[in-house]
């Protein structure tokens, strides 16, 4: 790996799942919300590098707009970067994604980073009156307008999707000049070329199966960024997983709820029940991340390794999953997990250097 | 060995077209526009293929694979499959293709549409109900042991002989699903669908049809 173990990146991302309490009732969305809020506190405090929050707008998740509840973290955080995971940037206007974006970044003194993305659930098409058939064309002249707009100079811009500017200031500018953006990308080959022709990192979101599957992906991203001439960042990788005190806990704590969410969203898609055996395997051999801390650190290492990634994130909510063992998950990840997976990579590299 | 053109560069597109290659086929791949927006892709992940215009992939290949969003199946290039053998692995996913009810009518299998869109072709269901990452990692040499299926619905004996050919050589053991109608069979809303099992099992799903909810649907409604 060429990565140094050092500088990677670990985060947390969630959708703002509504939790359970401790008697099995799901919490108001207020509630949901704050709990989101608390949890990032404490992963700011645990030495975790990000906390992404993506952007849904249906009933079983309470985060339709990450910036706000990110901007509720930030004046309670001291280091913690601030990010979207996704914003669905094709049924949202560039211009006032950068002005949120960059509103945040002022309240975090620079801690603010988008990821944008089309996204996987596409509730937000009809709800803001947008037509899937421009799937495609929203998200190409969007992430073209966005790209400009982060020069933070006056921009002159046409397109079909949204009124042109000419000469247009945004404001406010951000202190350092810059807005971290990144794409988030779920396997279209093309998005992974579309991230390289800007310049962009990318993120990976590998929700199932082996990382390993995602290799070509990363070498497609690499091969772009030679072609357009553009910066091939360190590239990151988010999956699903959760830790608990030991392998077997994690799994009954999870599992009911896993298959609660899953099902649901496999009912809408099409695919049939999800069974104990398929959750097992994704644990085993897939990308379920879900364990002790151990356990769960070997297999980030194992998937670093293997993508060469520079950032790992983990989905820390999982549907209805009660309050109380996501913060322990929370905490176990920043205390336990990050240092372990530091301490595995590093001595992979000095036992790899050895033999070389 | 033939030649195949797969019309859809993005996730099962590019992995049929490494499997075919592998397979020894010769094979014509295409974006919905310029080739050179797909030339590195294709050359990444399919190294072999060939990336062009759908007109020509199908133009120069004996079997056309559609895998591009159902929601587009409109932007075919009808009169350039005339007289192709054409393998629909395409499915209605709503998040993509929008609230289409034509595509969800339990009367019609999505394939039977497709083939009254081509009428000048020979549509073949194949491909389409398992995950596209599943197609890559499980693709294995005939008579290996576990080896995984994948169904097949077609109207016509020799055309669905061919691509039970095809299935075999790209790593699947071929499972008859019936005529382009019982395509409704391995659709969304189905037990094979995402299914990544063995014949038997394959087999045994298809025949539960009858029974599930899906199964009861399009009977009380044909």
């Amino acid at each position: 790996m060429s990565i140094d173990p050092t500088q990677i990146e670990f985060g947390l991302d969630t959708f703002g799942d509504i939790p359970e309490d401790g008697k099995g009732e799901l919490l108001p969305y207020g509630e949901a919300i704050r709990q989101v809020v608390d949890e990032a506190v404490l992963a700011d405090q645990v030495g975790v590098d990000v906390i992404a929050l993506g952007e849904h707008h249906r009933s079983d998740y309470a985060i339709s707009s990450p910036e706000t509840v990110l901007a509720g973290i930030a004046t309670r955080t001291e280091r913690i970067k601030l990010a979207s995971g996704v914003t669905v940037l094709s049924s949202d206007d560039p211009v006032r994604v950068f002005e949120r974006f960059a509103t945040l970044d002022a309240l975090s003194s620079g801690r603010a980073q988008v990821i944008l993305g089309r996204g996987s659930f596409t509730e937000s098409f009809p709800l803001f009156g947008y037509d899937l058939a421009d799937y495609d064309l929203l998200f190409e002249e969007k992430i073209g307008l966005f790209a400009e707009l982060l020069k933070q100079r006056p921009v002159t811009w046409e397109g079909t999707t949204r009124a042109p500017l000419v000469d247009a200031e945004v404001f406010p500018k951000t202190d350092s000049g810059t807005l971290e953006t990144w794409v988030g990308v779920g396997g279209s080959p093309q998005s992974v070329v579309r991230t390289a022709h800007y310049g962009f990192p990318l993120m990976l979101a590998i929700i199932g199966g082996p990382a390993a599957r995602f290799a070509p992906y990363t070498e497609l991203y690499r091969r772009a960024t030679e072609q357009f001439e553009t910066t091939a960042h360190p590239i990151g990788m988010h999956s699903p997983g959760f830790v608990a005190d030991t392998d077997e806990e994690a799994a009954e704590i999870v599992w009911p709820h896993y298959k609660l969410n899953r099902d649901r969203i496999g009912a809408e898609r099409g695919w049939p029940p999800v069974t104990r055996a398929s959750f097992e395997n994704e644990i085993t051999e897939g990308s379920l991340y879900l364990g002790s801390p151990e356990t769960v650190a070997t297999k980030i290492a194992d998937a670093i390794s293997v993508l060469d990634v520079g950032r790992f994130d983990m989905i820390y909510t999982t549907g209805p999953v009660p309050a109380d063992a996501r913060l322990r998950s929370v905490e176990l990840y920043g205390t336990a997990v990050i240092p372990r997976v530091r301490e595995i990579l590093a001595e992979r590299r000095t036992t790899v250097g050895v033999e070389a | 060995m033939s030649s195949i053109a797969i019309l859809g560069a993005g996730k099962l597109g590019t992995v049929l077209a490494r499997l075919a290659v592998a397979a020894g086929h010769e094979v014509f791949i295409a974006g919905s526009g310029d080739p050179a927006a797909i030339s590195l892709t294709v050359e990444v992940l399919a190294p072999g293929a060939v990336a062009t215009t759908a007109v020509d992939a199908a133009s120069r290949a004996d079997v056309v694979i559609l895998a591009l969003p159902l929601g587009k199946y409109r932007s075919i290039p009808v009169d350039a499959l005339a007289g192709n053998l054409v393998i629909d692995a395409m499915n209605y996913w709503w998040e993509i293709d929008g609230i289409r009810d034509d595509l969800t009518d339990p009367r019609t299998s999505t394939s039977e549409i497709v083939q009254g869109f081509l009428p000048t072709s020979r549509v073949v269901k194949a491909f389409n109900h398992m995950g596209y990452h599943d197609v890559e990692d499980e693709a294995r040499p005939a008579g290996t042991a576990g080896r995984k299926a994948i169904a097949i619905a077609g109207d016509d004996e020799a055309d669905v002989a061919a691509v039970a050919a095809l299935v075999d050589s790209l790593g699947f053991d071929p499972v008859l699903a019936g005529g382009l109608a019982d395509g409704v069979r391995l659709e969304p809303r189905t037990e094979p669908f995402g299914a990544n099992v063995a014949a038997g099992e394959l087999r045994a799903m298809i025949e539960r049809f009858p029974t599930s909810p899906r199964g009861q649907e399009v009977a009380a409604s044909r």
